[in-house]
């Protein structure tokens, strides 16, 4: 089986200004850390960003947000970093706000090869503006279009060396919807194993659909930087 | 649980909806304050957004996993029993039907049942999250809210005046003051907060409220 272990410069040679980039987290938890901080070193701009939410200003996707790389954004929360709100009300950034559910079922259309789902939800609000309404049994619902991107960045507890990767806990968010999504998916590792150590069970999304697999070289399970502060604060006896 | 007033007071008057074994969403703040006082026998599963069935306490430091967190990315816990999802599996439950009841904050809510929660055009565009879905396919809405914000204006309305996150989906609305039953009809005033008179509650909603002959106490 052809290994499809990458470095970081492999990795971000796919990685180029102006594409759409799915970012698999949850504010900016359990994203591909190491990749985007290479993407930021490399000056990679004018991205159409994908993520759940804006991240924060110093996790995820909300780093490139910070540092004026993203032009538009299609998210479901921007509460936990002010600098998007910022950005978007100076016209600097462009945000398209998608309810959550209907976010990662647009994105699994995306994956799946169907040409959109209809849900009921957000009738009555702003977010049917310029949408097609459809009547299904006396119902009515939202017809909302797939999100596709050029690359996803994926964010995996462990990969085998065929590119077969896995979660732990939670930290599957949005990153196991969004490895079908795109053109070339790349995913950061916290270890990767040999062929035959992840059992059929234990692989959460299979290896034909990865491209690559690149394994942290940093610390493999860094506290993020919302939870240094929290549990600075908490022991400081504040 | 006499003697509750305020936050306390809602928490406690919405636990009192749910029944053991309910699969239950809670925002962040005063609906989550709700698990410190169910009814002696009820057991709920939580339902969190990041896609956890069985939510667990907020774990202290020493015991926090960082793979295991909520909706807002803060650690968590999952309970014996408790399962994990991905993000499409976490909404179908709440877009499916297939949570009993979830208690919501909000900006504003009206008499038509309809809720407004995610935006103040020009000020606060924090998103929707999850809100939309939960408005859209859970059964029981339960808006937990302050009768009124900071300036004294009603946050009971005739109608919302802010962008909606949900139409004709709340169906209880308990503040520090009372409890509100929502029907087709309107707003019924079903509780009473101790200390609140009916004519206390017609000042300072600015919704039609239909005064039934019996009202209970709120606990």
């Amino acid at each position: 089986m052809k290994s499809k272990v990458v470095t970081r410069e492999e990795a971000l040679s796919r990685i180029h200004d102006g594409q759409t980039i799915m970012f698999g987290d949850w504010h900016g938890e359990f994203a591909a850390d190491e990749i985007i901080d290479g993407m930021l070193e490399k000056g990679i701009k004018d991205i159409d960003a994908i993520a759940v939410s804006a991240g924060m200003a110093d996790q995820g996707v909300g780093k490139l947000i910070k540092d004026h790389r993203v032009k538009s954004l299609i998210t479901t929360h921007i509460g936990l970093n002010p600098i998007a709100k910022d950005q978007m009300f100076a016209g600097e950034l462009a945000i398209e706000f998608s309810p959550q559910g209907t976010f990662a079922e647009r994105i699994r259309c995306g994956g799946a090869g169907l040409g959109g789902c209809l849900t009921p939800t957000g009738l009555g609000t702003e977010v049917e503006e310029g949408k097609q309404k459809l009547t299904i049994d006396g119902k009515e619902y939202l017809l909302e279009l797939p999100l596709r991107a050029d690359v996803a960045l994926i964010k995996a507890t462990k990969a085998d060396t065929a590119g077969n990767i896995s979660f732990r806990m939670n930290s599957r968010a949005t990153n196991s919807t969004m490895a079908m999504a795109a053109d070339t998916v790349i995913v950061e590792v916290e270890e990767i194993v040999e062929v035959g150590e992840l059992g059929p069970e234990e692989i959460d999304v299979p290896a034909p659909v990865i491209d690559m697999i690149y394994e942290r070289t940093g610390e493999k399970r860094p506290m993020c930087p919302m939870w240094q502060r929290a549990k600075a604060k908490a022991e400081g006896g504040q | 649980m006499a003697g509750l007033t305020g936050r306390k007071l809602i928490a406690s008057r919405c636990a009192k909806f749910f029944k053991d074994g309910d699969f239950v969403n809670l925002g962040i703040g005063v609906p989550l304050m709700c698990v410190n006082y169910l009814p002696e026998g009820v057991d709920l599963w939580l339902e969190a957004e990041i896609g956890t069935v069985g939510s667990g306490p907020t774990p202290s430091w020493d015991k926090a996993d960082i793979d295991v967190i909520d909706a807002g990315g803060q650690p968590a816990s999952v309970i014996k029993g408790g399962s994990v999802y991905d993000h499409e599996m976490s909404f179908a439950f709440i877009r499916g039907g297939h949570i009993d009841a979830a208690v919501l904050g909000t900006l504003q809510v009206d008499q038509e049942g309809n809720i407004a929660n995610w935006t103040i055009p020009g000020k606060m565009v924090p998103g929707m999250g999850g809100a939309m879905d939960l408005c859209a396919g859970v059964k029981k809405i339960i808006v937990a809210t302050d009768h009124c914000e900071k300036s004294g204006k009603s946050k009971i309305l005739k109608k919302c005046t802010l962008p909606l996150t949900g139409v004709h989906c709340v169906t209880d609305i308990v503040t520090e003051r009372c409890y509100f039953e929502v029907t087709k009809d309107g707003l019924v005033l079903r509780e009473l907060a101790e200390g609140y008179s009916v004519e206390d509650i017609l000042a300072c909603t600015e919704a039609d409220v239909i005064v039934p002959d019996e009202i209970g106490v709120m606990s």
